[in-house]
């Protein structure tokens, strides 16, 4: 995308738009969770017969699971409440002129079908629920390139579905990817051939719209052998002041010689419960790389696991968060050494202001046979005032001697000598906080795509702004 | 003449504590076009002037006036006073990480002036002030101040003094710590900076940097107090003799 117009798209791109609703009364919603719920979604997706079995099992599960006993209390949530399942009436199209028009215009007013056209090879947009737009250019599909919404992979490769859905993440892991399997309904179906190279990236867009709904996509990508991809979702939804729920689920699969770069850039409304999953598995020689930026949100928990199963499989690991006021960001990581020669880099960040808490969990497990292995683990956090909260808590397993491990964890209030130095040149102490923030995230946004990277300065903006009373 | 600073009696506290007393009734007036030098023994409240100049939260003022240009700026915020035209050379001046030395300096010269330089001559001005100041061009890429030399951070520092062209330029101590050549590099770049309507208030406890440069006069400070003014002679006689005499 030519830097001009990113520039200009995002300098457009205020909260306002974030914020945008669109009055959709052509959709049908539906409460809670039960069985009867559950059979007739699963009845009008026209399912095989396993993944409703999959739906009443992680079902029963949900109700017999307890919350976790540890970070951020979420016993306040009620899946009454919750709009579980929010179909707009009008299905999945493959040309943006089709989408209805009001949810259109939210899309149009973040950029995506812009960015498909200018950057993209594939793209598909959810809407609460459902996924209502997807497309993928012609000759990435005549090369075998799979690239769907879950529900149609499900409808039209269900044995390659099925030979990999749950496999990473099963239903068992913890309460909310159990209502997560019950409840599963839109995200996207990748498939890359063996050795086949996409030039341009993929996004998926997930947009939340409706008040005290939730969101349970669920994300299935295989690189088949010495394939490449990169992989970029949004997500952003309006604020209300209903809680909605997110509990996504993220399945990626890297074969050997193969290599996935996974970029999130996560900006849900301050009413939202993030309770997300991800997974992948490397095999030999493959590589995944998880890039991720995590601005929204109430309360997030979301820990995605690398397990590096082949020799040589390497995870590189990159995220930044920002916690605001009322903001309880728990995020972190797992990695698991499962082979010899395996390597993970890790390099995290965190900012909080007005009393935001941001905490980092790391969780390293390097297991007998991971000989020769090396780690490089790095988290830093960034208080922006004595109100707000950052903590790193590591946890490192390592069953032999035989790695290379470095571990650095810095936390440190912003430098009221750093602002005065800043203001002493002319800058306002918002602009001097702004530009040191802007340089703490500079290493991360590197990491990011670059119209991604805008979109995360001007989201450290829209953070920033009114920090000073 | 019109003058530009004028301080009339200034009583600071340290912040973090608040019995001490560090300027006690301290008077000082510089008009446009001179060359003023504060000495001083440590503790004596030099750096304390030039930080209270810039209203640094670390020190309050309990008595007395600051004015700049016939305006009284003592309650300003720091952002402000710099705009009216103040710079300040930092004794220890920051390092900003992930902040490159070129978007640093756009930066701080698009606040001062309200309006974004041109990007084609304000990278000539840039490199050609960097080439007087033996600074290497490439430099602009790194990260503001991260990994710099003592002396390639003050040289930064009379960088932007150049590059801001103030009508006020404090220098706290920005000889200190400093080999020859790079003294006479930072006197250099002073003398390149200086003109008929400016002004330059030299804080240092050296007489090292004053060789090359005409001053004007020169104070002694001794317990948050000018003690002796003088011409560049008492410079000379503070080299031999030290700040006993004045001690009490």
């Amino acid at each position: 995308m030519a830097k001009t117009d990113v520039t200009k798209y995002m300098d457009s791109n205020t909260r306002n738009i974030y914020n945008l609703k669109a009055n959709n009364q052509n959709l049908q919603k539906e409460y809670g969770l039960t069985e009867e719920l559950i059979r007739k979604l699963s009845s009008e997706k026209e399912e095989p017969e396993w993944a409703l079995a999959i739906r009443l099992k992680a079902l029963k599960l949900f109700f017999e699971l307890e919350d976790p006993d540890w970070g951020p209390d979420i016993s306040y949530l009620d899946i009454r409440n919750i709009a579980t399942y929010v179909k707009p009436v009008k299905g999945e199209v493959r040309k943006w002129e089709d989408v209805p028009e009001d949810i259109r215009e939210v899309f149009d007013k973040l950029g995506i079908p812009e960015a498909e056209k200018q950057a993209l090879a594939g793209s598909g947009a959810q809407f609460d629920s459902e996924i209502v737009y997807h497309n993928l250019t012609e000759d990435l599909k005549k090369q075998g390139v799979i690239y769907t919404s879950f529900d149609e992979g499900l409808k039209n490769y269900p044995e390659l579905v099925k030979k990999y859905f749950t496999k990473a993440v099963p239903l068992t892991d913890h309460k909310y990817i159990a209502l997560h399997y019950a409840l599963f309904s839109g995200g996207s179906f990748v498939y890359i051939p063996k050795d086949a190279e996409l030039d341009r990236p993929l996004q998926s867009y997930f947009r939340l719209n409706e008040p005290g709904a939730g969101q349970f996509e669920h994300t299935l990508i295989i690189v088949d052998e010495g394939a490449k991809l990169e992989f970029i979702e949004g997500c952003s939804a309006p604020g209300y002041n209903e809680l909605n729920l997110h509990a996504g689920c993220v399945e990626l699969f890297v074969e050997k010689n193969a290599s996935l770069r996974f970029s999130t850039i996560e900006n849900w409304s301050k009413n939202m419960l993030n309770l997300n999953t991800k997974k992948c598995y490397v095999s030999e020689g493959g590589k995944i790389e998880w890039i991720m930026g995590s601005f929204g949100s109430k309360v997030s928990m979301l820990y995605p696991l690398s397990v590096l199963n082949g020799e040589g499989a390497r995870c590189e690991f990159t995220n930044i968060s920002f916690a605001g006021s009322g903001q309880n960001l728990d995020t972190g990581l797992k990695i698991i050494h499962n082979a010899p020669r395996t390597s993970s880099l890790v390099n995290a960040k965190s900012i909080s202001k007005d009393g935001g808490i941001c905490t980092f969990r790391s969780n390293v497990w390097v297991k007998k046979q991971a000989k020769h292995s090396k780690l490089s683990l790095s988290c830093e956090s960034l208080m922006l005032d004595s109100e707000s909260r950052s903590d790193t808590v590591p946890v490192n397993t390592l069953e032999t001697d035989d790695v290379i491990f470095a571990h650095e964890a810095k936390i440190g209030k912003i430098s009221d000598q750093a602002i005065f130095y800043l203001m002493s040149r002319g800058m306002t102490e918002e602009e001097a906080k702004g530009l040191i923030v802007r340089g703490f995230a500079e290493p991360i946004a590197k990491a990011f795509p670059v119209e991604y990277a805008v979109e995360m300065n001007r989201l450290i903006d829209l953070e920033l702004e009114g920090t000073i009373g | 003449m019109k003058k530009l600073l004028e301080i009339k009696n200034l009583k600071t506290i340290a912040e973090d504590d608040p019995n001490k007393q560090i300027l006690k009734g301290l008077n000082l007036t510089i008009q446009p076009g001179e060359v003023h030098v504060i000495m001083g023994p440590n503790g004596s409240g030099k750096s304390t002037l030039a930080n209270t100049i810039f209203h640094s939260p670390r020190y309050i003022v309990t008595d007395g006036d600051i004015f700049f240009a016939g305006e009284k700026i003592n309650d300003l915020s720091t952002d402000k006073i710099a705009k009216k035209g103040i710079f300040m050379s930092f004794q220890t001046p920051e390092e900003i990480p992930g902040v490159s030395l070129a978007q640093f300096l756009k930066t701080t010269k698009h606040s001062i002036t309200g309006e974004k330089p041109n990007l084609y001559q304000f990278t000539k001005d840039v490199e050609e002030k960097m080439k007087e100041l033996g600074m290497s061009y490439d430099t602009v890429n790194r990260e503001f101040n991260v990994g710099f030399s003592g002396g390639e951070k003050k040289k930064n520092e009379i960088l932007q003094l150049l590059l801001l062209n103030p009508k006020l330029a404090i220098l706290d101590e920005t000889d200190s710590g400093l080999d020859v050549d790079a003294i006479q590099i930072v006197s250099k770049g002073i003398d390149l900076y200086k003109n008929e309507e400016n002004a330059v208030l030299i804080i240092t406890h050296s007489t090292k940097i004053l060789k090359n440069l005409k001053v004007d006069q020169v104070h002694i400070l001794v317990d948050g107090k000018i003690v002796k003014t003088g011409d560049s002679s008492l410079a000379k006689e503070i080299e031999e003799n030290g700040y006993q005499k004045y001690s009490k």
